[in-house]
């Protein structure tokens, strides 16, 4: 008699690349973006609603919570950019050898972190 | 929706321990992927001490060994020894590759081995490729051409030639599929980076005459469009070729052949 075939495992033991952790933060970040953009709706809204509400917005993003989510909105958005004109590079056909694949993908990084201090200094 | 866990009957337990009855000093701990399809178990690990003073460089002279000298009912594919056939696929400390061309001294600590990822496993080591072998059928792997041959070569010009490598090296080892994410969640539609690189192969082939039915057969959301540059097929290739790259070259040209 013979039994159910198993799944060999995947994810459980296949090692993380520097290629496939930053195409999962691409991914993530994504998501991120589509919370920052509710959230940044969510300001301009109270901003509408008067100084009265407003004011409340303000206390929030002081402090330490507030200024977490918008360096990370910042950051998410920095590095979907980035990333994704490195992925307008692969779609013109350029990039794809291994080696400049894991330096675009470090530049991406590094860059997205300098952007985001750029952007909360001005 | 996609299934992270592995199902139930795929949890894998603790196996047997083999120590090793060599004086030797060096010894390797290799952990090896069990399953027999004869009893009604879960898979499991095996650990086994090999003496790596009596056993050759290779990932494969490990298992052999093991096999001739521990324990025979291990069973893995293997052939030609030299990685050229590609039976001897597997996920060798984490990510695919042949375990023929594997240096077992280059790893540090213990050697881990799985069968080839997300893939139904027929025993031990041994995964069930049916599914990629059916996929590789859809793409027609073969010249399609009226031209009558006239009992004589069909020629190529040099350039058109030189199109071919970094393609035609490829032994279908299934490192590269079983290595993609996408692959593992979307198996049945997705096909999967050894197989485009054929269908790619075909489609560059100057003799062929049928570049843009095969270009219309592949353009599909699914087929072609899961591949998200994830870069582990090309990272996993045993024989240094680069599946991303030519997936890529077939969505580029999707857009840049007019009536593709």
């Amino acid at each position: 008699m013979k039994f159910e075939s198993p799944l060999s495992p995947h994810l459980q033991v296949y090692k993380w690349q520097l290629s496939s952790l930053l195409s999962i933060t691409h991914r993530m970040t994504s998501i991120f973006n589509l919370m920052g953009m509710m959230f940044f709706a969510l300001w301009i809204f109270m901003l509408f609603l008067g100084e009265d509400v407003y004011k409340y917005f303000e206390i929030f993003s002081a402090t330490v919570i507030g200024k977490f989510i918008f360096v990370g909105i910042i950051w998410s958005f920095s590095y979907h950019l980035l990333n994704g004109i490195r992925h307008l590079f692969w779609d013109m056909g350029y990039g794809y050898e291994i080696k400049t694949a894991n330096l675009s993908g470090i530049f991406v990084l590094l860059s997205s972190f300098i952007l985001t201090f750029l952007v909360w200094v001005f | 929706m996609v299934q992270f866990n592995l199902p139930k009957n795929s949890k894998i337990k603790k196996g047997n321990y083999f120590k090793s009855v060599s004086e030797s000093k060096n010894i390797k701990k290799v952990n090896v992927y069990r399953w027999n399809p004869d009893k009604d178990a879960n898979p499991r690990v095996d650990t086994y001490e090999v003496d790596m003073d009596n056993c050759g460089p290779m990932v494969l002279d490990a298992l052999i060994k093991i096999k001739n000298e521990i324990d025979s009912t291990l069973t893995f594919r293997r052939s030609c020894r030299e990685g050229i056939c590609g039976s001897c696929a597997m996920n060798i400390d984490g990510s695919n590759t042949l375990a023929c061309t594997k240096s077992a001294r280059e790893i540090k600590g213990e050697i881990n081995i799985n069968p080839l990822p997300h893939m139904p496993v027929i025993k031990d080591l041994v995964p069930n490729l049916k599914q990629l072998y059916k996929q590789y059928q859809s793409v027609e792997p073969w010249m399609q051409s009226n031209k009558s041959s006239n009992g004589s070569e069909g020629l190529q010009t040099i350039e058109d030639r030189s199109k071919l490598d970094g393609l035609y090296e490829c032994i279908l080892c299934a490192c590269c599929s079983t290595s993609c994410p996408s692959y593992w969640w979307n198996g049945d539609k997705y096909l999967g980076p050894a197989v485009l690189l054929q269908a790619y192969r075909w489609i560059i082939d100057s003799r062929d005459e049928e570049r843009q039915k095969r270009l219309k057969k592949v353009a599909d959301e699914l087929k072609l469009f899961r591949c998200h540059t994830i870069m582990n097929c090309t990272n996993a290739c045993p024989k240094g070729l680069n599946p991303a790259k030519a997936i890529g070259s077939i969505k580029k040209m999707l857009v840049t052949e007019k009536s593709a």
